[in-house]
């Protein structure tokens, strides 16, 4: 197939698959933006993907005291699955254990959903018949109180079964030091992008997978056409050139989301160009019959 | 498009029912329909065209061009999506069991302004009888929801038995206001006279000028409340006072322990 090249960085004719997810989330306020932020990487922990967390989520932003119900800085945390119960079981659990726990946070639906349910009218019980609701414009919040003073909580939060989960990019370079400088830039254009998460450890994965392995039972298992120092003793997908490939996995609330995390990553990779970052960019795919969202790198270049 | 307007020729000889004058009860009738329509509540017969001028506008507001004080159950089981503006002062159970919608009174309202109100907007420009929001005689629960807002004095027993929602008094409250609250919040910007919060079983009241609550509130100590900063943007494009006021570090009475006791009376202090 005809490459493609950009700046000196090879795209290859290729499209992310991407599968349809439960999406919701929850904006976190807190006294100061430090604890706001806690709060979200705590509930956002152990969240990397539906394989073996349960579900997958990240912080999308950080949203200044302005735009906040309570005029406190915030930060919006989304959380995918693979059902609207996962997604519920997930956010409720993780809303007990990591945001009512941390110090001065509240919680505010953000998701403008199909669906919503119970995450303060969960969790009100911890207060012991000593929690008071409030009904504002119609929705209803909880008061629960705690040590430092009160846990502010939403009643509901929404849910839309119209998210899109697993756009990706496999970005590949010389070495280790290059592909993650060039992978870095591309996570941090993908934060500006509203809507859409990069799940993994700082929104990078090293640990591609593949369908399957040759053990029994094990669904999947490391991506060898990926890894360069299997270079010439499997069906490799890496040319002498590359020595390192890194991959960001995106989830976002709507496909457009996705698209536009995609695109935001792919050209920040471009921008940077070979010399300084990636020699070739990627995409992850099971034969487009998997999943119905494919994103088609050569459609996302600038 | 201009709303429905009701222009006042003359004041009521006798004490009118208006519920019959709301959006959807007017759908669908001509003027010469809407003015054979009887408001007297005596034998002596009193008919919307004899007290009013009818021009026909925009159901969705419905507007009333002078008001009296005879004026009673204006706006009663209004429905959401409509509104009623009064040019002037209205009756008795101004906005009863109202579903939604908004009413803005420009003059004064009568005695059970909101009662039984479920989720209107209310706002009186000018001061409110006695029984704000509570309920009528033998009803076990007052207002359950909506948001009132009386821009001057209120009378005797603001928010008797209120069960949901919000009620903003920006001038002073008569006696025993918040008396048997249920649940719901009351704010008072002026000052409360008399016994405050009496029976009170888990409704917030926030007074900006402390009031008189006995012995069976307990001090719990001045506090920044998230719910009061979330409270406060809410209400800011409504009241810019009484949003200060809940900006504000807040001391908290619990109480009334005489009964359940889950309630509280916030003061700044």
């Amino acid at each position: 197939m005809p490459d493609i090249i950009r700046n000196g960085v090879t795209i290859d004719d290729n499209f992310a698959e991407a599968f349809p997810m439960s999406g919701t989330g929850i904006l976190i306020t807190a006294p100061n933006a430090k604890w706001a932020r806690q709060a979200a990487l705590t509930m956002t922990g152990f969240a990397t993907s539906v394989i073996g967390c349960g579900c997958e989520a990240g912080i999308d932003r950080e949203v200044p005291p302005e735009e906040t119900p309570d005029g406190r800085p915030g930060v919006r945390a989304l959380l995918f699955a693979m059902s609207s119960k996962d997604a519920e079981k997930q956010l409720v659990n993780r809303l007990g254990q990591c945001v009512l726990t941390c110090p001065g946070s509240a919680v505010y639906s953000t998701v403008a959903g199909e669906f919503e349910f119970k995450v303060g009218d969960a969790v009100r019980q911890f207060g012991d018949k000593w929690q008071m609701s409030k009904v504002v414009d119609d929705r209803r919040y909880w008061r629960v109180p705690v040590m430092d003073g009160e846990f502010f909580c939403e009643g509901k939060v929404g849910l839309t079964k119209k998210s899109v989960g697993g756009g990706n990019l496999l970005i590949m370079g010389a070495d280790w030091d290059k592909t993650m400088r060039a992978t870095e830039a591309a996570v941090s254009a993908i934060d500006g992008v509203a809507d859409a998460i990069a799940p993994f450890p700082g929104g990078i994965v090293r640990s591609g997978s593949k369908v399957g392995s040759k053990y029994k039972g094990m669904s999947a298992s490391t991506n060898d056409a990926y890894c360069p120092t299997l270079r010439g003793v499997t069906k490799s997908e890496l040319d002498a050139d590359i020595g390192c490939v890194l991959e960001i996995v995106i989830d976002g609330l709507t496909d457009n989301a996705v698209r536009e995390a995609m695109r935001a990553g792919l050209h920040a990779i471009i921008e940077m160009g070979s010399e300084q970052g990636a020699k070739r960019v990627g995409a992850g795919n099971y034969g487009g019959k998997l999943g119905p969202f494919h994103y088609h790198l050569k459609e996302l270049l600038p | 498009m201009k709303p429905f307007t009701f222009t006042l020729r003359q004041e009521p000889p006798q004490r009118v029912d208006l519920s019959a004058l709301t959006p959807d009860r007017l759908a669908g009738k001509s003027v010469a329909q809407i003015e054979e329509i009887e408001l007297g509540v005596t034998r002596i017969s009193t008919k919307v065209g004899d007290l009013f001028k009818v021009s026909e506008g925009d159901l969705k507001t419905v507007r009333f061009e002078g008001g009296s004080s005879r004026f009673d159950l204006l706006g009663a089981k209004l429905l959401p999506g409509f509104a009623i503006h009064v040019e002037g002062d209205v009756g008795a159970q101004c906005g009863r069991l109202a579903k939604g919608g908004r009413i803005t009174v420009a003059g004064n309202a009568g005695p059970h302004a909101a009662s039984g109100n479920l989720g209107a907007e209310m706002e009186i420009k000018g001061d409110v009888g006695d029984f704000l929001a509570g309920p009528l005689a033998g009803e076990l629960a007052g207002m359950a929801g909506g948001r009132v807002i009386v821009r001057g004095r209120a009378g005797e027993r603001v928010g008797d038995r209120l069960r949901r929602g919000i009620i903003l008094i920006e001038g002073d409250a008569g006696e025993d206001l918040g008396a048997r609250v249920i649940a719901g919040t009351i704010l008072v910007l002026g000052q409360a006279k008399g016994r405050v919060g009496y029976l009170n079983k888990r409704g917030s009241i926030v007074l900006a000028r402390g009031g008189c609550f006995g012995s069976t509130y307990v001090d719990c100590g001045a506090h920044d409340l998230t719910f009061a900063r979330f409270f406060a943007r809410s209400l800011r494009d409504h009241s810019a006072p009484a949003a200060d006021l809940l900006s504000r570090k807040l001391r908290r009475y619990g109480g009334d322990t005489a009964v359940y006791g889950k309630g509280e009376i916030l003061t700044a202090d």
